[in-house]
């Protein structure tokens, strides 16, 4: 694998300083404006034929997910049984993305999606703080990878990022994506409300893409702020403008805070206005949630039978 | 400076969640008196007030239902307290909505207050009327006890505006239900005024949700509901109740149809808490038993 990007950037990630001096070279973003501009995409009203095809394929996007301490093989089972069919009652309901879990229950979830279209990621490297030596981040990766993941979740080091060690992060991204060798998909979580500012979120979101990330993701979804319509519009004008200046695509992940359908279907109408039907596909944007994927069932019964559902008919996770 | 002063109208807003907003739909009607005079403009609900008024009413119900009996008599009689204090306000809007001379108004507003005292006295002495202890044949104790059956969808009374309005309310959540009530459609400002009540006197937001509009609009969407679990149809006309019931019957939901009710203000026994009741029975081992059999 190579450790630098083959496009027109990769000059860009020479040395210490042209990554610097290309980072701060970006634009500065217009927070008032970028916020003005995800809110009225919000506003959209998506009804009857579109709100259906909306809800099917936020179902087909939902990365199902338990991080929890508490994990256990059958709660991972369970998990992977929901992914597989989320509505029992309806075979036609798509399935979902993937489960998300931590690297030792990989093989337990692997196992419960066989034979299945449901790809199993794994978060790695010290998930979610990441404060761990390289070497120890590495080994997480290669474990799960070895367990059979399909998609590494790595969180990078804000403390180097906010530091201004961009050099450290590139590195650190660039290993982990040779860690996960040609069978996995690296997903690289920012974590955008520790970033504190929107032109650190549009830095880092360079940062990933040009250490070669398939996907950037927002968050962990341990901290207080996680997605918001915000910083996901401003990381998908990232992956745009990206593909343009290198014809290389890059997926979008906003993970945790996304309860409800209403919520998952503003983030649709932000991708499709943003970078178009391109990425309106499971390879290209998913949701990184566990409670949003019971709002979705119960929206998509409701479409289905003309009354409201309740908690009742789906699985307590 | 002159003695005219302006006008303030009350906005008559819904209760839900223990918040006041106005209708999602952002429609209002127009409330008259019994002689067709503009009183106020009320919100015209839609099915989607009603979704969210039952999300309400689902989340309080675990604290509610999980609060003591002595709790929630001491909430509902503060209810009553506050209540008393604003009765003049009951007595003007009771007047307007039902065309009474003022006496008769009062005479309604003290039995709607009486009626929240009542319920607060029964919270915790329903149990020992419908549960108890069960003798049976085995080394058991054999225990009922009533359990609340959910949240409840409440069709107020079309024509007492508020004393109706009490009667079907209080014993609903005097055993620990929550309640998405829909306010009589010709007079609904008494209930809306309710809800103002209800949010100072300590009880949970959610626990009592009020809509105002068009009854049978906002009542079959309820009816289908799948997270409602009974519905009290007192302010359904025959052919609307029976629709209702069909709907209701697509997850069991409990029924209590409309009863005729002459005169609100007599006794009202027991039969409107029971309604809402489940009865739990729980066999509990009374101790081991030996080679010589039972202890008991």
């Amino acid at each position: 694998m190579p450790t630098t990007a083959p496009h027109a950037l990769s000059d860009v990630t020479a040395s210490d300083s042209t990554l610097r001096r290309f980072l701060h070279g970006l634009p500065g973003v217009d927070a008032v404006g970028l916020e003005a501009r995800a809110a009225s995409l919000g506003t959209r009203s998506i009804k009857t034929t579109a709100k259906a095809y909306a809800i099917d394929l936020a179902i087909s996007m939902v990365d199902l997910t338990t991080l929890e301490g508490a994990d256990t093989p059958g709660k991972v089972r369970a998990l992977g049984a929901k992914a597989v069919h989320p509505d029992p009652t309806d075979r036609a309901t798509p399935a979902t993305a993937a489960v998300c879990v931590y690297p030792d229950m990989v093989a337990t979830a692997k196992e419960a999606v066989a034979g299945s279209t449901v790809k199993v990621a794994s978060v790695a490297t010290a998930f979610p703080a990441g404060r761990a030596p390289l070497a120890v981040k590495l080994a997480d990766v290669r474990e799960a990878v070895a367990a059979g993941a399909d998609e590494i979740d790595m969180v990078i080091d804000r403390g180097a990022f906010l530091a201004g060690n961009y050099r450290k992060v590139y590195d650190e991204i660039t290993a982990v994506k040779e860690a996960c060798g040609t069978s996995a998909r690296l997903k690289v979580i920012f974590e955008t409300g520790e970033l504190s500012t929107y032109d650190n979120i549009r830095r880092a979101s360079w940062l990933g893409m040009l250490a070669g990330a398939d996907f950037i993701k927002t968050s962990t979804g341990k901290v207080a702020v996680n997605a918001t319509p915000a910083n996901t519009l401003l990381m998908l004008e990232a992956v745009r403008d990206f593909r343009a200046q290198t014809g290389v695509q890059v997926g979008v992940k906003p993970a945790g805070g996304i309860r409800t359908s209403k919520d998952a279907i503003k983030f649709l109408v932000l991708v499709n206005e943003t970078v178009g039907e391109d990425w309106l596909d499971n390879h290209w944007f998913r949701f990184g949630a566990s409670s949003l994927l019971n709002d979705l069932l119960m929206q998509r019964q409701k479409l289905a039978t003309g009354r409201y559902s309740g908690p009742d008919y789906v699985t307590v996770d | 400076m002159s003695d005219a002063r302006l006008s303030v109208f009350k906005t008559y807003k819904l209760y839900v969640g223990g918040k006041f907003p106005r209708s999602e739909s952002g429609r209002v009607y127009e409330v008259t008196d019994s002689k067709g005079k503009w009183l106020a403009n009320a919100p015209l609900s839609s099915r989607k007030d009603a979704r969210d008024a039952v999300v309400a009413a689902r989340k309080a119900f675990g604290a509610w239902s999980g609060a003591t009996a002595y709790n929630r008599g001491q909430i509902l009689y503060r209810v009553a307290e506050m209540l008393e204090g604003r009765r003049d306000q009951y007595v003007a809007e009771v007047a307007d909505a039902e065309g009474l001379s003022k006496s008769k108004a009062a005479a309604q507003v003290d039995a709607a207050i009486d009626r929240w005292v009542w319920y607060a006295g029964w919270t915790d002495k329903i149990a020992q009327v419908v549960g108890g202890g069960n003798p049976v044949a085995g080394p058991f104790f054999n225990l009922s006890s009533p359990e609340p059956t959910g949240v409840v969808a409440v069709l107020a009374p079309q024509e007492s505006s508020l004393l109706g309005l009490v009667s079907v309310v209080a014993p609903v959540i005097a055993t620990g239900n929550t309640a998405v009530v829909v306010a009589s459609e010709k007079a609904p400002l008494p209930a809306l005024s309710l809800g103002e009540v209800l949010a100072t006197s300590d009880l949970p937001g959610g626990v009592v949700n009020v809509l105002s509009g068009r009854t049978a609009e906002i009542a079959a969407p309820l009816a289908a509901h799948q997270d409602v679990n009974a519905i009290d149809l007192a302010g359904a006309d025959e052919a609307l109740a029976k629709e209702l019931e069909i709907a209701a019957a697509d997850n069991l939901k409990r029924v209590l149809r409309p009863q005729p009710v002459d005169n609100w203000s007599a006794d009202p026994g027991t039969d409107r808490m029971t309604a809402f009741l489940e009865t739990k029975t729980v066999w509990h081992p009374t101790g081991s038993l030996g080679a010589s059999g039972s202890a008991y």
